[in-house]
Formats: C-alpha cells, sequence, structure tokens
C-alpha cells in the first residue's frame, strides 16, 4: 500500500525533498517502525531522524502519537515541534 | 455552532476591518476579543531582518478549525475568526489574528487565549529567522507547550 510523506522544515532540508512517495515493507506497524525504517534509508535520514524525540508525526492531517498504526494512512507528516502564532 | 472563519495567507491583513465585518449589523453580540500577533525586530537579543514562515496548507486549515471547534465546546461563542500568514514577514507586521465574540467578556477572552495557546503549539507552522545574513529555525518553547498544557488540567488545577 503505497503512502505519501512530507516532510517540512528543518527535516526537509536534512532528508533533501518535500514529498515522497514510499511502500512501506510488511512489519511496519507503527509511526514509530516507519521512523526507525526510513533511519536505515541513508544518511540523509539518519540525520533528519537522530533525536527521534523531537520529531513530530501527523497522519491524514491530524496529530498522532508514535505509537499510532499507519495502516490505512494515505498522507504521513513529519515534522519538528511547531512555531506558529 | 457558532460561524467561524479561517484565512491562511500571504498578504497584510486589516484587524480593524475584520473586526468590523464580524459586528456589523448585530445586536447578540457584548464583547469582541481581538488579539494580533506581531513580528517583532529581535529574536535572541539580536536585531532579526525577517521571518519566513513554511507551513503545511491542508492541515493548517483543519488543524486550525478543529481548535476552533474545541473552543466552541467550551465557551458560548457568537463567531471566531482566525487569520495566519506565511511566507516572509518583516518586523512590525502582522502575523496572526484571533477574533472572539460573545454575548459576555469571560467567554470572548478565554476563547482567544486558548486559540493562541493551541495556535503557538499545534498549528502546522515553522519560523525561521534571518538574523545578520544567515538564517535559522526558530526552535519552540517549552514556555508555549506549558501555556497550552493549563487548558487540559482539571478545573480547580487551572490557574
Amino acid at each position: 500500500m503505497r503512502v505519501k510523506l512530507l516532510y517540512f522544515a528543518w527535516l526537509r532540508e536534512r532528508i533533501g525533498k518535500n514529498a515522497e512517495e514510499i511502500e512501506p515493507p510488511p512489519g511496519i506497524a507503527t509511526v514509530a517502525d516507519l521512523v526507525a525504517w526510513l533511519t536505515k534509508q541513508g544518511d540523509e535520514y539518519a540525520h533528519a531522524f537522530e533525536n527521534p524525540g523531537v520529531v513530530r508525526a501527523a497522519i491524514d492531517r491530524a496529530h498522532v502519537k508514535a505509537d499510532a498504526p499507519i495502516a490505512g494512512a494515505r498522507e504521513i507528516a513529519f515534522f519538528p515541534p511547531m512555531t506558529g502564532g | 455552532m457558532s460561524a467561524a472563519s479561517i484565512s491562511l495567507q500571504q498578504e497584510h491583513f486589516d484587524a480593524a476591518a475584520e473586526v468590523a465585518a464580524l459586528t456589523r449589523g448585530r445586536t447578540d453580540i457584548g464583547a469582541v476579543v481581538t488579539f494580533t500577533g506581531i513580528c517583532r525586530g529581535e529574536e535572541n537579543g539580536a536585531p532579526i531582518t525577517a521571518l519566513t514562515l513554511e507551513h503545511y496548507p491542508a492541515m493548517a486549515e483543519a488543524e486550525i478549525a478543529r481548535q476552533i471547534e474545541a473552543a466552541q465546546s467550551r465557551w458560548s461563542l457568537l463567531c471566531v475568526r482566525v487569520i495566519h500568514r506565511f511566507g516572509r514577514i518583516a518586523p512590525g507586521e502582522d502575523i496572526v489574528l484571533v477574533v472572539t465574540a460573545s454575548s459576555h467578556r469571560h467567554d470572548a477572552f478565554a476563547a482567544a487565549e486558548f486559540l493562541m495557546d493551541y495556535l503557538k503549539t499545534r498549528a502546522p507552522f515553522w519560523k525561521q529567522v534571518e538574523q545578520a545574513g544567515a538564517s535559522s529555525w526558530v526552535a519552540a518553547k517549552e514556555t508555549d507547550e506549558a501555556a497550552a498544557a493549563r487548558w487540559t488540567k482539571p478545573r480547580a488545577a487551572a490557574e
């Protein structure tokens, strides 16, 4: 099941892309699993996710925690803590 | 559910005109609270040239709508208007507008503060600051997280 990944702010800068489509391999059940898998995809990902505690995620435009299941997600976004307002 | 309107835009806004548009012809509104967030000229003690706000458009709209719904369920509001700019913003320029209207002042004040605390911590915007020819990402503040957390404490413990 293909899913669109979006990256913002310094995560986007470190990875070098603002979006991509991937097909997560079997066994990737949660956001945390996905981050761990992405970290292995290259140095740029490892650098972006080196402090997973600081990375926030959203599934289909709503905030989720690291243990959120990704099954059925169409869009998963990763970003640093927000500084709007 | 009362009326609510959200705009995400690069352009400047006119707070006074927004308030006038909300209240025109109405006699049910007894209180309007208007908050404007403004770009300051310094960050971490040093002058800045500009702020640039990146955002996640679809999620920003959805998230602000959720925050307004939460405010509407907690307080008695007649209307809410939120405007959040993105893109390059110079010192002295407005960044964000929150307007809340109710029959009586308590609800308008509380809802405006709640919405700002949530906008600071949950709306997907990220600020980059230009200082001395270099750009860097502004770090989220713990004080903003603490402010947002106040709203989920039980009433007796809230400040």
